[in-house]
């Protein structure tokens, strides 16, 4: 027999823990003051946000928000604070802010005797770049998240010839008829394929709708046009600027660069020698061209090739150039994704009997697209940042109206005010794209866990 | 859609290429509207105000030959370029006119193959101090560090200044005006140089513009005027001219005010050929006969455009200087309508 007094019989409660080790002084003591290293760490950096938050909290509610010159904004200062330093003068933004958006976007389109800077009108003001937005926003929902209904993709489908004529307007049938001619190449293949074999049905379903638009669209909208006249004021592109060209030319760009990146970076990869040269040649060009470059040859050197006194739309010009820009760096973040994948997916692509786009489209691209995630991204991201180059060609971006805000005389002189919106609304965009990005690397992380 | 736009360009590009042959002239008639290139923004001399409307002493050239040409100073659309780009622009045809304080030198007039119709303002390079640097001449700043636009003639000129007066500086090199304020307050540099119409607009920005002065040396010339491509003088002609009856407005007395009821005649011969009373000057230009008179109109004549833009009585606060007419001791002259 055996002495158990030793043993206890009953569990002892559990005990709370330590005052010190959970709660607001657990975490702290866990996180910010373990060790001397770390607290000195943690006092150096709250000492340096006190710092920076001490100039920057006065700075931007301290302000002047009602004036109508710097020169004003500095007498209610020195009238409010009896100093004019660190203080924001937030008036040229209130009274800019618009102009800032939208650049010189008449305000009325809708109504065909527009004036410019009226007050009144049938519809909301800007209602033209803002439907645009809303649309633009429908129009990508389906694309970014699978919750949305499948029926809003119409939106997006129609959205590419919605948009221009939103924003540039004239008669709705140049934009029908240009969304025809994917009709007819469609309808070539479907009448060919059986008739003339795959290839005759293909070529035709591309040389079809390229005559189509090339000889007969202009003509055959004009016809309509005068037929039954649907149309909204034209706006030219000069009047375009703020953040709505910016947006303009982001959104453009990246919609475009991805499919266009996609096949590019298959045909680098591709077996067809000529093909594959020109993919490497276009890609290896123009990643070795800065940006501004292209869009000098795009301000520049384009009028001067051109016939004199052709209009080819400045802004078209420079879609056109941040567009292929934009798919050079795509094609290679894709062809980064493709090489990332085992030699065993082809292979395995190959032994279920798939063809080479079946193959793509089932195994490979979802695969790669989803490794390229990050990368992606940050070109889209970069290229939004990017458009504020357009400053220099002599578009009204908004970097370049802050410069036409400060040549006011009125304004002459003020700075950090303009550039802390312009960088709030591009962090507003930038910020949103990268959260994005996270969330669907959450959601699509699921294999390889 | 892009496409279609490509290809509607292209197409309309083949069109205006039959069309362009004809004079600028008839092209700014047809079109209805002038192309009139500007900067992106300079203070007093083009910018855009809250409306996006473009006001400027720059600004007011374009109206007056978009008067002059279609009698209405609206119809101007205005280009912004940049220093970049104005030469391509106005050389490929993108534009009809430029109107950008460019200064007129050799190489720009004959290379350039443009044609510089006349001077609408004389500038030159100047230099701001803060006034407890107690320094009264630029001879003085030997050893200074001077703020200074890289790849501008002010550079050249600053260098050739130093050079010849065998005084040393240290230049800091500025990309942009707003750099350069910046960078002048904060104390980075001694002096400021650029054009004095632009000092004495940046001087006027400062909280206390006092304590800051424009030193009396001018070193270079820089004469700012409105130019046109080489090859078709009738347009050349008829800016030309636009601006000088602006001058001669200012010289004869017509203004804004006046002007209506000048033109139903007056005992000037002069006036009377200026505002198409008599003669055909109007006809000689293929204008018509009251083509100065909606040049004056669109926004007075040349002494109302210097004074409500960049004179005295505006922020920018310049005083005519040369720029005032030859006969109060300026160099602002106009050849004679007749």
């Amino acid at each position: 027999m055996s002495d158990m007094s030793f043993v206890r019989t009953e569990m002892l409660p559990e005990k709370e823990p330590p005052a010190n080790s959970v709660g607001v002084i657990g975490w702290a003591r866990a996180n910010l003051f373990d060790g001397v290293v770390n607290s000195a760490l943690t006092l150096l950096s709250l000492a340096f946000i006190y710092y920076v938050l001490s100039g920057l909290l006065p700075w931007v509610f301290q302000s002047v928000w009602n004036a109508s010159s710097l020169t004003e904004c500095r007498e209610i200062m020195e009238a409010t604070w009896a100093s004019t330093h660190g203080h924001a003068c937030w008036a040229v933004i209130n009274d800019r802010w618009l102009q800032l958006l939208y650049g010189f976007y008449p305000p009325y389109p809708a109504t065909p005797d527009v004036v410019f800077g009226a007050t009144e009108g049938a519809l909301p003001a800007y209602f033209r770049p803002n439907l645009a937005f809303v649309l633009l926003l429908l129009a990508i929902a389906p694309v970014l998240f699978t919750k949305v209904p499948r029926q809003l993709l119409i939106v997006t489908a129609a959205y590419p010839f919605l948009m221009p004529w939103l924003m540039w307007g004239g008669s709705i049938w140049g934009p029908l008829m240009a969304a025809a001619g994917f009709g007819i190449g469609y309808l070539a293949y479907r009448i060919l394929a059986p008739i003339a074999g795959e290839l005759v049905a293909i070529i035709a379903a591309i040389a079809v709708p390229v005559i189509w638009w090339l000889f007969l669209a202009g003509s055959v909208a004009a016809g309509l046009e005068s037929v039954i006249s649907i149309s909204i004021p034209e706006v030219e592109s000069r009047k375009f600027g703020g953040f709505m060209l910016s947006i303009l030319i982001g959104v453009v760009a990246i919609g475009a660069s991805l499919p266009i990146g996609i096949f590019l970076a298959l045909g680098r990869q591709s077996d067809l020698m000529i093909l594959k040269a020109l993919c490497v040649g276009f890609i290896e060009f123009i990643r070795g061209v800065p940006l501004i470059t292209l869009l000098f040859v795009a301000s520049v050197l384009l009028n001067i090739f051109l016939p004199p006194g052709t209009e080819f739309d400045i802004i078209l010009r420079v879609l056109i150039m941040v567009t292929l820009f934009a798919a050079a760096y795509m094609a290679e973040v894709i062809r980064g994704g493709l090489a990332a994948l085992p030699k065993g997916q082809y292979e395995g692509a190959d032994s279920l009997g798939l063809n080479y786009w079946q193959a793509q489209r089932l195994i490979i691209m979802p695969q790669a697209l989803k490794i390229s995630i990050p990368g992606i991204v940050s070109t889209f991201i970069g290229i939004f940042k990017d458009t504020t180059l357009v400053s220099i060609i002599g578009l009204l971006d908004p970097l370049g109206l802050s410069n036409a805000i400060r040549a006011d005389s009125a304004w002459n002189g003020i700075y950090w005010e303009l550039f802390a919106f312009i960088a709030f609304l591009f962090f507003i965009f930038c910020f949103g794209m990268s959260r994005y990005s996270m969330y669907l690397e959450r959601k699509l992380h699921t294999g390889h866990k | 859609m892009k496409k279609s736009v490509v290809f509607g360009a292209l197409t309309v590009a083949g069109l205006a290429a039959g069309a362009a042959a004809a004079g600028t002239l008839d092209d700014v008639k047809a079109r209805g509207k002038l192309n009139c290139g500007v900067t992106t923004g300079l203070v007093g001399f083009a910018a855009p105000d809250a409306n996006g409307e473009w006001k400027g002493f720059d600004v007011g050239v374009c109206r007056a030959v978009a008067g002059a040409v279609l009698g209405d100073p609206t119809a101007v659309e205005f280009v912004p370029t940049t220093g970049k780009t104005r030469f391509t622009a106005l050389a490929s045809g993108e534009i009809d006119m430029l109107a950008r304080n460019t200064t007129w030198t050799f190489s720009r007039d004959v290379d350039l193959k443009f044609t510089f119709v006349g001077v609408n303002y004389y500038d030159g390079q100047g230099f701001m101090v803060p006034k407890e640097l107690g320094v009264s001449s630029a001879k003085e700043l030997d050893g200074a560090t001077v703020c200074i636009q890289t790849g501008t003639t002010t550079e050249l000129n600053l260098a050739d200044f130093f050079r010849s007066n065998n005084i040393s500086y240290e230049p800091v090199p500025i990309e942009t005006n707003a750099e350069a304020q910046q960078q002048y307050l904060a104390g980075a540099c001694d002096v400021y140089t650029t054009d004095a119409s632009g000092l004495a607009a940046t001087r006027a920005t400062f909280e206390d513009p006092s304590a800051h002065v424009l030193l009396p040396e001018i070193i270079s010339k820089e004469p700012l005027g409105p130019l046109v491509r080489h090859g078709d003088d009738n347009w050349g002609d008829v800016v030309r001219w636009s601006l000088n009856a602006l001058i001669t407005a200012e010289e004869l007395g017509v203004t804004s005010a006046n002007i209506a009821e000048m033109a139903a005649g007056t005992n000037n011969p002069e006036v009377n050929r200026l505002l198409g009373t008599e003669g055909t000057l109007g006809e000689m230009l293929g204008l018509d006969a009251a083509w100065a008179k909606n040049a004056i109109m669109a926004g007075g004549n040349y002494g109302e455009l210097f004074e409500s833009n960049i004179g005295e009585a505006t922020p920018i606060g310049l005083a005519r200087g040369l720029n005032a007419q030859w006969t109060d001791g300026g160099l602002i002259y106009s050849p004679p309508f007749r």
